[in-house]
């Protein structure tokens, strides 16, 4: 069954890159919501860096507690800083009409992104931005060129550049392609951890964006195997009340 | 002597159970019904694979139902709260998230099984004298399920939902003069708004529901008299037995019913396997735009109707005119209901029906197949000239059938059906 539903996902896949909407290509994110460990990193990650300006206003606190394996004492300790209770979601502070004065949009809440964007698009983008001083923020993005997002995770990457190579089109103007990203100055993370950092932190976007696919998944397998026994009997019921038809 | 219930009694070896049914049915016609309708219900013995899918259409009807009525109970129709009520749904509500997408599949299933349904007629000439009628009913249910479905979609209030109601209410504009105030009409505003969505909800869980549970008993009522058609196109009331009885009909009761449980069973586990392991289909059956709340400032990279209207969309999308395409893709909704005149044909079943029809029949399904796939893509000037390709095959399976029906060469029709016991 496993193999169906890879053959279906294969299937499915342009659909979805196109979805994605970017022109960028997508790195794989790799991410695992049954990964504990990874989602309770992601899940810090995500209040330490991502909370200040996006909310995710349909995660609660102390379902996410739960799901990932953390007490009511451990939650408030290590994930909520700001004075809300364990049953509120994660709202922000950030008033939204200073939100536009300063960044020109309002940071979108975050609890569906993984749905509505995909986990390889959050993977990529975060670790995308490339200088360009003529951006107010100093940077930019490949995944979404001109983002109003700063490079919030700087002192963790680094800071790199975009090398860019140059096709000449048949009228001689030369078409700029994204080749590589070349590191200036080394974050506090080596790449590999950095990879990893935003990995966890897109494991946990997964997991927020729906929650319920932890038991969705875990209920799959017994009501089907129970729904596989029912049609059995029904197969047999029915080849012996037919029987007598001739 | 007696009254008729200790008749019933005595003659059912007395007990309670047996006067409570003999009191109601000095009331109500219970027994006679069910004798009628169920368990004296002839049908034929040769019914195949083709025939599951009037229970099962039966069946997923129920499963939208009753998910309906608890989703209903937890949603709030407003602009500003339905995506947010949705979310809640599927997060705080116990078992929401099962119930919805119990619902959102469902709604695939259903068309699923209705475009099965409808091909089985195709296959077997269902739609022929004596079954014009009950073709037709059929027909109204599914353009009542279009509707529903329709409605149905915006109630997410998520970016696709609102994008796709636009566009399909757009279409109305195409009609002359009064397009544009026949959209503001159904619209109740001059955009899709909150008014609309109050509107759409009150359509999907009151009017059209109601409108379908008619039509389905109207559907059941109408099949009941004229009797199931099977895959040999034979009328089995025509051979009877010296009990009156047709002697390849057996009752529906308990046959069809424990044959239909099979059907039911690998439904399930079908269904299942979307709902547990891809609730959303690759973003086929829940598209990805829609966990984008209603933006009526950005649309969607791509907008496309869910799957099951795409063979009309790519219709409507091959026609360079927007007021032909809308007409042309009309049409090819409404089509079908003509097709017991406009075939000629002097069998009913694809057994004994000639080469002709076997090529228009096959032909006119891979279009529609076709056709469903490239109104999901993005519009190329190679996947344009596709759809217009594919859409004269589609035209050409209705339009031309009074002409290759009537010439094709048919196969003799036995006098009884043909059944192998196993």
């Amino acid at each position: 069954m496993r193999t169906k539903l890879l053959a279906l996902a294969a299937v499915l896949a342009p659909v979805a890159a196109f979805a994605a909407g970017g022109e960028a290509k997508l790195d794989h994110a790799n991410v695992d919501v049954t990964n504990r460990a990874s989602l309770q990193r992601g899940a810090a990650n995500f209040v330490n860096y991502c909370l200040g300006c996006h909310s995710a206003k349909f995660v609660r606190y102390n379902r996410m507690a739960a799901d990932l394996g953390l007490s009511e004492e451990q939650l408030i300790a290590n994930l909520m800083y700001t004075g809300e209770r364990p049953h509120d979601t994660m709202r922000i502070g950030m008033v939204a009409d200073d939100a536009k004065r300063w960044f020109g949009v309002l940071p979108p809440d975050l609890s569906l992104v993984a749905r509505s964007r995909g986990a390889d698009y959050l993977y990529t983008f975060l670790r995308s931005f490339y200088v360009d001083p003529s951006k107010p923020t100093g940077v930019n993005n490949i995944v979404l060129p001109g983002t109003a997002m700063p490079h919030v995770l700087w002192e963790l990457q680094g800071v790199q550049e975009a090398v860019w190579e140059g096709h000449p089109d048949a009228q001689g103007n030369v078409q700029k392609h994204f080749k590589e990203f070349k590191l200036l100055e080394p974050g506090r993370m080596t790449p590999e951890e950095f990879d990893g950092f935003v990995r966890d932190t897109v494991n946990f976007l997964e997991y927020a964006a729906e929650p319920a696919q932890l038991q969705r998944k875990a209920l799959g397998f017994p009501v089907i195997a129970f729904l596989v026994f029912f049609t059995l009997l029904a197969w047999a019921l029915k080849k012996e009340y037919w029987k007598d038809v001739k | 002597m007696g009254t008729a219930t200790e008749k019933v009694a005595a003659r059912t070896g007395g007990g309670r159970l047996a006067a409570l049914t003999g009191w109601i049915d000095e009331r109500f016609p219970m027994t006679k019904l069910w004798k009628e309708q169920v368990s004296e219900y002839y049908a034929p013995k040769n019914m195949n694979f083709w025939y599951f899918f009037g229970s099962l259409a039966l069946f997923v009807l129920v499963i939208q139902f009753v998910t309906g009525i608890f989703l209903t109970m937890n949603y709030k129709p407003s602009a500003a709260d339905a995506f947010g009520s949705v979310e809640y749904i599927m997060r705080d509500v116990e078992w929401g998230w099962l119930i919805r997408y119990m619902h959102s599949t469902g709604a695939s299933a259903f068309f699923v099984v209705v475009y099965l349904h409808m091909f089985r007629a195709l296959l077997y000439g269902s739609y022929q004298k004596p079954r014009e009628l009950l073709w037709i009913i059929g027909m109204l249910i599914y353009f009542a399920l279009m509707a529903e479905a329709f409605f149905g979609y915006l109630l997410p209030w998520g970016n696709m939902s609102y994008w796709g109601a636009q566009v399909i209410v757009s279409l109305f504009g195409a009609i002359p003069v009064v397009g544009d105030s026949l959209t503001e009409w159904i619209r109740g505003d001059f955009y899709i708004s909150d008014v609309t969505l109050n509107r759409f909800f009150a359509l999907h869980v009151v009017a059209i529901p109601l409108v379908l549970v008619f039509l389905v008993v109207a559907h059941l009522m109408a099949l009941h008299e004229v009797g199931s058609n099977n895959p040999d196109g034979v009328e089995i009331k025509k051979v009877k037995g010296p009990d009156g009885l047709p002697l390849d009909g057996i009752p529906f009761h308990p046959y069809y019913t424990v044959k239909d449980l099979i059907g039911v069973g690998v439904f399930l586990i079908l269904f299942s396997l979307v709902i547990f392991f891809a609730p959303t289909m690759g973003g086929y059956f829940l598209e990805h735009a829609n966990f984008d709340p209603a933006n009526p400032l950005q649309t969607p990279p791509h907008i496309a109707p869910v799957w099951y209207f795409t063979p009309f969309y790519a219709i409507l999308r091959a026609v360079p005119s927007k007021g032909l395409g809308a007409a042309l893709m009309g049409l090819a909704v409404v089509l079908f209901v003509f097709l017991p005149w406009l075939d000629r044909g002097k069998v009913k079943s694809i057994r004994y029906r000639g080469p002709l029809f076997k090529f228009f029949l096959y032909s006119f399904a891979i279009s529609f197949l076709v056709l469903g796939w490239l109104g999901l893509q993005p519009p190329t000037p190679l996947f344009t000239n596709l759809a217009r390709f594919f859409t004269v095959v589609y035209f050409a399976f209705f339009l031309l059938m009074p002409w290759y029906t009537s010439i094709d060469k048919t196969k003799p029709v036995p006098t009884r059906v043909t059944y192998h016991a196993h």
